[in-house]
């Protein structure tokens, strides 16, 4: 028996760092960027995370009702201030990235992305865009932008009765890679994997066209140190770097 | 309070219960009173939407029915819209997630209809459409009601399926569920708070009759 309790006592403290791994938020757009960030530093320091991926909006409410995540990072910032106001963060935290907007075309669609937001409305308004897929506009960051981007070319009139809502970014990336809509507008990070690439063509939205997503990151209040460790290694070079091969732009001063 | 999604979600219910209504019948019948080798696997496929998770449910569905299966690509070519992301498509998916809603209640309704009744109606010279609909309809309907109502209510409330297929189009694929999801997420607790109510209370009112016919039956035997 005490042979028994020891074993299991041993068990127990083998699983304690994979337990005490601190809980992440992070916006889906931020999926595959995140996870080869998450990699390397695994290699390099020994230390994990758990990665969750989510719409901002729904993460600002889950930590705004006490989800037990110790680090937040949003497409947008107007979620991590809003945080920070009612008392939920460390601080305000920093700016990591500036997302740009693609609008993506499967194969066969009469959608050609190189002719642009333009392109897209005189397709919608010859009546040839069955569906557009995009996040959703009331609570993900970039649906609300792909709705900006929408009105600014003129196009929304037409769409907007054809639009299919993602619950968030990454699902509108499926929906239209999928080939089930007839176009998408997501995160341009969402691209840099096979089986979004592979599957149509894209090109990027002008980045005057929405206001710009600047990406905020914070930490949640009572973080523990591998969480800080970890906000510090997504500001270190190595991660930054990471971030601009996924088509991030580097925040501004 | 958005009305159009409960409106949709109310037709959706109303539709997926009248297509069941005779597959629940000629199941809920068929399985009652025969017994083969491979009933158990038959009752236990029908059984699977209880047990499986609606993200399963939803990926196959997505797989069959999206613009690369034959299925997606007939109906693009013969209705010029796709099955995903329309009603029919949520239509289809209910239907099939609700399977054993409305199945197990007629079954076990049919089961309990005895022997002799069956074979004096059989002596008295009835034919089978007369046995069925003055002979065993009359003593099934409260499963079969209450199969009904099982389905009405659970395809009000269901989510995970829709949210995988749907792409929440108002008046289209965004039911009541989906639209309770979009109100929290958007912090406007005001419609969700409402919505949740109105679903409670059509979901109460449901269980109730459900309740109420089985009291009922349970009456009868006694």
């Amino acid at each position: 028996m005490t042979r028994f309790l020891a074993a299991l006592a041993a068990l127990v403290l083998a699983a304690l760092p994979a337990a005490a791994a601190p809980g992440v938020a992070a916006a889906s757009d931020l999926k595959f960027a995140l996870d080869e960030i998450a990699r390397s530093y695994a290699r390099e320091t020994g230390r994990a995370v758990r990665l969750a991926y989510g719409s901002s909006g729904n993460f600002r409410r889950q930590i705004a009702e006490g989800a037990p995540f110790e680090l937040f990072l949003s497409a947008d910032e107007s979620y991590v201030l809003a945080l920070a106001r009612d008392g939920r963060l460390e601080d305000e935290g920093v700016l990591y990235a500036v997302g740009r907007l693609v609008l993506f075309a499967p194969e066969g669609s009469p959608v050609d992305p190189g002719r642009g937001m333009p392109g897209l409305a005189e397709q919608a308004r010859a009546g040839r865009v069955a569906k557009l897929a995009i996040a959703n506009p009331s609570h993900a960051p970039y649906g609300r932008a792909a709705r900006q981007a929408l009105e600014h070319a003129g196009a929304w009139g037409a769409l907007e009765g054809r639009l299919v809502l993602g619950e968030n970014v990454s699902q509108a990336a499926q929906f239209a890679a999928s080939g089930n809509a007839t176009a998408g507008i997501f995160a341009y990070s969402l691209t840099f994997t096979p089986a979004v690439s592979g599957k149509g063509r894209y090109a990027l939205v002008p980045e005057a066209a929405h206001a710009p997503l600047r990406q905020r990151m914070a930490l949640v209040k009572g973080a523990g140190e591998e969480a800080r460790a970890f906000y510090r290694y997504l500001q270190s070079p190595a991660a930054r770097g990471v971030f601009s091969r996924y088509g991030f732009s580097p925040p501004g001063p | 309070m958005d009305w159009i999604a409960l409106t949709l979600s109310l037709e959706l219910a109303a539709w997926t219960m009248l297509a069941l209504l005779p597959v629940g019948i000629v199941l809920g019948r068929w399985l009652a009173w025969n017994r083969f080798a491979w009933k158990p696997v038959a009752e236990g496929v029908l059984a699977l939407p209880l047990v499986l998770p609606p993200t399963v449910l939803g990926y196959y569905l997505l797989v069959s029915m999206g613009a690369g299966s034959p299925v997606g690509q007939w109906f693009q070519s013969t209705f010029g819209r796709t099955l995903v992301f329309s009603f029919e498509g949520l239509l289809v998916a209910s239907v099939v997630f609700n399977l054993p809603f409305a199945i197990q209640p007629m079954q076990r309704a049919f089961e309990s209809i005895p022997q002799d009744v069956r074979d004096a109606a059989a002596c008295c010279g009835l034919t089978r459409w007369q046995t069925l609909a003055r002979i065993e309809l009359p003593l099934a309907w409260p499963g079969i009601l209450s199969g009904m109502v099982m389905t009405f209510a659970h395809t009000l409330g269901e989510f995970g399926v829709v949210l995988m297929v749907g792409g929440s189009i108002p008046g289209e694929t965004r039911t009541v569920a989906i639209a309770i999801y979009d109100s929290v997420q958007a912090f406007d607790n005001a419609a969700a708070g409402v919505m949740s109510a109105v679903l409670l209370g059509l979901s109460l009112v449901a269980m109730a009759v459900v309740y109420a016919t089985g009291a009922r039956r349970a009456g009868h035997r006694g």
